[in-house]
């Protein structure tokens, strides 16, 4: 790390080490859970105990039967499946739709703007419960019950009051000379859009973008009532059986997703640096 | 482009309409412009949720079952008046025979029954034990011949049950999710003591989700700042830190907590290891509120980062710096010029965590006991297993209105559009 | 209206299909249970011999029971029903049989007679409790203890309400079906007197007083996996469960648990054939198969649950993996059925709403 400023005095040193502990043990507290989910996932008993033999380091208190149940069981791998693709899809229409509603939003001149906006935000204020029996009923008149389509539609419903909420957050620090004088030098609106507010409004979608998937990707009420078994997601398969037990399976899946974007969110991070190094873009 | 003006008072455009004309028109093609990137979301929404949600909360209001399985009788009570104190008439009494006849050998007398047993338990197995006997009774006087079959019958608060209950909309529903009653007699009173649940909920629901947006805030806020202010490649680092999580899905995440919680759990072990706690008096950390705080913040977190983190990002470091060089306390600039920049951060992540903490159920139940529980949870368990639908909804509806009001506050107090310096 | 997506991709796949070679007109019967090892021991015991029997028959199990009643009631509404066959408990059975959601059944004519020529109607005896209602387990709830965190060894089910006996934590379950029973009867309450205390004035006030006596000390569950992982953790020394997850518990994961069978509350779990289900003939003939006296003999070598016919007792044998004998595990067995208590379905169906209500508004004071 760089050294400090030399123009600090004492005080505001101590509190740049203190700032940073306390955040530590933030982060800590974020990823402590995963730090319990790991080593019980090799659990040889169907228990979320530690047991004797864990704590000994016997290797007859650790398996792989968790992950041999995830690999071989056809229930888990078209779960995987679906929870990607209607992530996915869902996703994707949320964040275009909610991207575009936001822009909409933030221009000075929208008539009915606190109106729209509650309406727009409201799947996320309806209580989650309310809104899957009464998208079930309504899908199930119009055909879209137990169909991917119809819960992707869900989803996608779901997810946009995310994308809408940071986006037009983003856009209220949005200096809007810089769309006149992009307008001034000869762009047309969606030269504009793309080359001058989409970068600058990018942190916003992404983070909209991530919620929408996420909340798709971990939803399970809805899609209990929506969808059928064909349209089995990853919070479906871990709810199963629940009246009997609850699998440990489900910290095996839990640990390989997090193995796994540990390794996506890595390898993009690399390749974002070096697409900067090659451009010779400097650090800030 | 205005002309520049000499004496007269009409300003006009370069092509000679005049200046309010064309500026009025300029105003109105950017209004539809902005209504149009609008709506395609709107009418998304409109179709796949608002006519939905407004089919499943009209079920709050509605009450067409009693007038529907009981025709015949719920138009001819709709002429008695109980005030009299008399029972109503043969006439009456034969109409609801046949009426109970015919719902009986439709299967759609439990229904009716059973709506009726949420504003009177008795009446579900009043109407259901009447269905078997009515076969028997093919002759008049119908009145005496009921009443023998089953006593309820020769009650006039039944009846005035059922008058009461005959319209095809109530307000019963919403009656119920305050804990109150109307009784027949037109009289609103509470429900008695031992069976109030809902005020109590909707208000320990709202108090933890708001201590859970605090929390949020105030371990949030640290960490989204620490991100934005270090180098981009090492706060992209932190943000995998802040989103792993999100990958474990909800019913691991509030496992573990439950392995790391309970008394015979991760932390207590620890802490008497360390000396820390007897073993005699393990700290309940869960299945109670703490439990519930706990489990939500962690979860809400990264909802409360992200949008702040988002925000931050985009305040430019040079303001601070400005405020430092023109003599400010590194403390008073941060507070009289970060801060305020960041507050739509906070509105939007507060705004994210407290709504989505007010619908939450599944971990609330697992990890609440009985005194961390909330509202939505009573909200699903009419819904799937006491198929009290329309008191879900009604429940629903409240909540609804309770968000809504509270978002409308926040949006005069806070304002999710005007933010700007001074 | 169809939704005209779905209805192209039938064709368009059935077209595929039908270029793909010699494919056999498969029926699907989709079977909707309770997931987990409950599952398991149906696809066992019953799917897998069927379908190895009739290859033109294909059994999917979707999981959704627990939201079956609400499902089943919305499908109806909107007048399409894509489940073929639903395991439901009593309960649930009877009200959707009341409620015109489920067929009737005739057992002597649709269900299997016993090997020795017993009609079903007699088979089954008492346990068919509605006409919709095909059983094909009992099963209880029931109460296990840490062997090793008790001093002394619980005799009776008494023995939950008494803190000084056994101290510690007990898990009950988040209602008061059950619980309720248990309250009067260790309030003094005689066993055949119990519905009518419970119904009459100040008897719900009787029972929570009782439960009163030790709430400070309970775990309430909603869902069966809890318990045995609070037993397993040593979070509470006794609580209530089915008796399939303890068997599950003492005798596959070697738990240091026993069982106590005192007052164990007898449920029974069945089929029920929702009505409007588009292969009607096809699941009528499978659960003619399903219930017979070997299948449901079969299904308790995977899970201690007992069989609802009197023929299949006999017929209980060993456990498919572990190899005991499983006879001395059912809740049936007379070792362990000394004392019993067999759910009140009518009591409850007037009452659960009422009574749950109350239950709640004490357990949030």
């Amino acid at each position: 790390m760089a050294s400090l400023p030399p123009y600090l005095s004492a005080s505001e040193r101590v509190w740049h080490y203190v700032f940073r502990i306390i955040c530590g043990l933030t982060f800590f507290f974020l990823i402590f859970p995963l730090v319990v989910v790991v080593p019980l996932s090799f659990n040889a008993v169907p228990f979320f105990t530690f047991t004797k033999e864990m704590l000994a380091f016997d290797p007859a208190g650790y398996s792989l039967k968790w992950y041999e149940d995830f690999f071989t069981n056809l229930n888990w791998q078209g779960a995987v499946r679906n929870s990607f693709i209607i992530g996915f899809f869902a996703t994707l229409l949320s964040t275009t739709l909610g991207t575009l509603a936001a822009l909409g939003l933030s221009r000075p001149n929208l008539p009915a703007k606190t109106l729209l906006m509650s309406i727009l935000i409201s799947p996320m204020i309806v209580p989650l419960i309310i809104s899957a029996a009464g998208m079930f009923f309504f899908y199930s008149r119009i055909g879209l019950q137990g169909t991917h389509i119809g819960v992707i539609l869900a989803h996608a419903a779901l997810g946009t009051p995310f994308v809408v909420i940071t986006v037009t957050a983003t856009l209220v620090g949005f200096d809007n000379n810089l769309i006149r004088a992009a307008a001034s030098l000869g762009a047309s609106p969606t030269t504009t859009f793309f080359k001058v507010i989409m970068p600058l409004i990018l942190p916003g979608v992404i983070s909209g973008a991530l919620f929408a998937f996420i909340t798709s990707f971990d939803e399970v009420v809805v899609v209990l009532f929506v969808g059928s078994f064909k349209q089995r997601t990853i919070p479906w398969q871990m709810f199963s059986g629940i009246r009997e037990h609850i699998s440990p399976t489900i910290l095996a899946v839990a640990t390989i997703l997090v193995l796994f974007s540990i390794a996506l969110l890595f390898s993009v991070e690399l390749l974002r640096r070096r697409s900067e190094r090659l451009r010779g873009i400097q650090q800030t | 482009m205005a002309n520049t003006v000499q004496q007269s008072e009409e300003l006009f455009t370069a092509d000679g309409t005049p200046l309010q004309v064309s500026l009025a028109r300029v105003h109105r093609r950017q209004k539809l412009r902005a209504l149009l990137l609008v709506a395609p979301l709107f009418i998304f929404i409109f179709i796949t949720f608002v006519l939905p949600i407004g089919d499943m909360l009209f079920r709050s209001v509605e009450n067409a079952i009693v007038a529907n399985i009981l025709p015949r009788s719920t138009k001819l009570l709709a002429n008695w008046d109980p005030s009299f104190g008399e029972l109503p008439s043969e006439k009456v009494f034969a109409a609801l025979l046949k009426d109970l006849k015919e719902s009986h050998k439709n299967r759609t007398i439990t229904r009716v029954g059973q709506r009726l047993n949420y504003e009177s338990p008795g009446m579900s197995s009043l109407f259901r034990s009447s269905g078997r006997k009515v076969k028997r009774i093919k002759e008049p006087p119908y009145t005496e011949a009921l009443i023998k079959a089953n006593k309820g019958w020769g009650q006039i608060e039944t009846w005035m049950l059922i008058k009461h209950f005959s319209p095809a909309y109530t307000d019963g529903y919403f009656f119920a999710a305050v804990d109150a009653k109307r009784l027949v007699s037109g009289e609103i009173i509470r429900v008695e003591e031992n069976q109030r649940i809902y005020l109590a909920l909707f208000v320990r629901t709202l108090r933890l989700s708001f201590i859970i947006t605090v929390t949020t805030l105030l371990l949030g806020f640290p960490i989204a700042y620490l991100m934005a202010i270090l180098p981009t490649k090492i706060s992209n680092l932190l943000l995998i830190f802040v989103l792993l999580p999100f990958w474990t899905s909800l019913l691991v995440r509030t496992t573990a907590w439950i392995v790391l919680l309970q008394q015979q759990g991760v932390i207590n072990e620890f802490l008497i290891m360390v000396g820390m706690v007897n073993t005699e008096n393990r700290p309940e950390m869960i299945h109670n509120e703490f439990g519930t705080i706990v489990a939500m913040t962690h979860i809400l977190l990264p909802f409360m980062v992200l949008p702040l983190f988002s925000v931050m990002k985009t305040i430019p470091k040079s303001y601070v710096r400005a405020a430092v060089s023109l003599g400010a306390h590194p403390w008073l600039a941060f507070w009289k010029i970060y801060f305020p920049n960041t507050v739509p951060g906070i509105g939007a992540g507060a705004i994210l965590v407290f709504i989505i903490a007010i619908g939450y159920y599944i971990t609330p139940e697992l990890v609440g006991g009985t005194t961390g529980t909330f509202i939505s949870n009573r909200i699903a368990y009419h819904i799937s297993s006491s198929l009290n639908w329309g008191l879900g909804a009604a429940l629903g509806v409240i909540l609804l209105g309770v968000v809504t009001v509270l978002y409308l506050l926040y949006d005069k107090i806070v304002g999710i559009d005007n933010m700007k310096l001074s | 209206m169809k939704f005209n997506q779905s209805t192209f991709a039938t064709v368009f796949v059935s077209t595929l299909l039908a270029f793909s070679g010699p494919a056999m007109a498969k029926t699907d019967l989709v079977v909707v249970s309770w997931g987990g090892a409950y599952t398991a021991s149906q696809q066992n015991a019953y799917h897998e011999p069927y379908m190895k029997m009739n290859p033109d028959i294909k059994i999917i199990n979707d999981d959704s029971a627990p939201q079956a009643v609400a499902k089943l009631r919305a499908m109806n509404e909107v007048k399409n029903v894509t489940w073929d066959l639903v395991d439901a408990v009593a309960s649930d059975a009877m009200r959707l049989c009341e409620e015109g959601l489920a067929l009737p059944i005739n057992a002597d004519k649709d269900l299997a007679p016993a090997p020795d020529g017993t009609p079903a109607s007699k088979d089954f005896g008492d346990l068919i409790v509605s006409e919709c209602f095909i059983p094909q387990i009992v099963y209880s709830t029931t109460f296990g203890y840490r062997t090793d965190k008790v001093k002394v060894k619980p005799t009776s089910v008494c023995d939950v309400f008494d803190l000084k006996k056994i101290p510690g934590k007990r898990s009950l379950e988040k209602k008061p079906i059950n619980n309720f029973e248990w309250a009067l009867l260790c309030d003094g309450v005689a066993p055949n007197k119990i519905y009518d205390v419970l119904g009459a004035k100040g008897g719900v006030e009787r029972a929570l007083k009782k439960l009163g006596t030790i709430k400070s000390s309970v775990i309430w569950w909603t869902k069966g996996a809890q318990t045995p992982q609070l037993l397993a953790d040593g979070e509470v020394v006794i609580g209530s469960t089915y008796n399939g997850r303890l068997f599950s518990l003492i005798e596959e994961e070697k738990q240091p648990v026993a069982m106590l069978w005192d007052w164990q509350v007898f449920d029974l779990d069945g089929w029920i054939i929702p009505k409007g289900t588009k292969n009607l003939k096809a699941v009528k003939k499978f659960v003619r198969f399903a219930t017979d006296t070997k299948r449901l003999a079969d299904q308790a070598k995977f899970i201690s649950y007992g069989p609802a016919r009197k023929s299949s007792a006999p017929l209980v044998s060993k456990h498919a993996k572990l190899g005991i004998d499983m006879k001395p595990h059912m809740p049936t067995d007379p070792n362990n059925a000394k004392t019993t208590l067999l759910f009140n379905y009518t009591f409850w169906a007037d009452h659960q709403d009422d009574f749950t209500g109350r239950f709640e508004a004490w357990l949030a004071k």
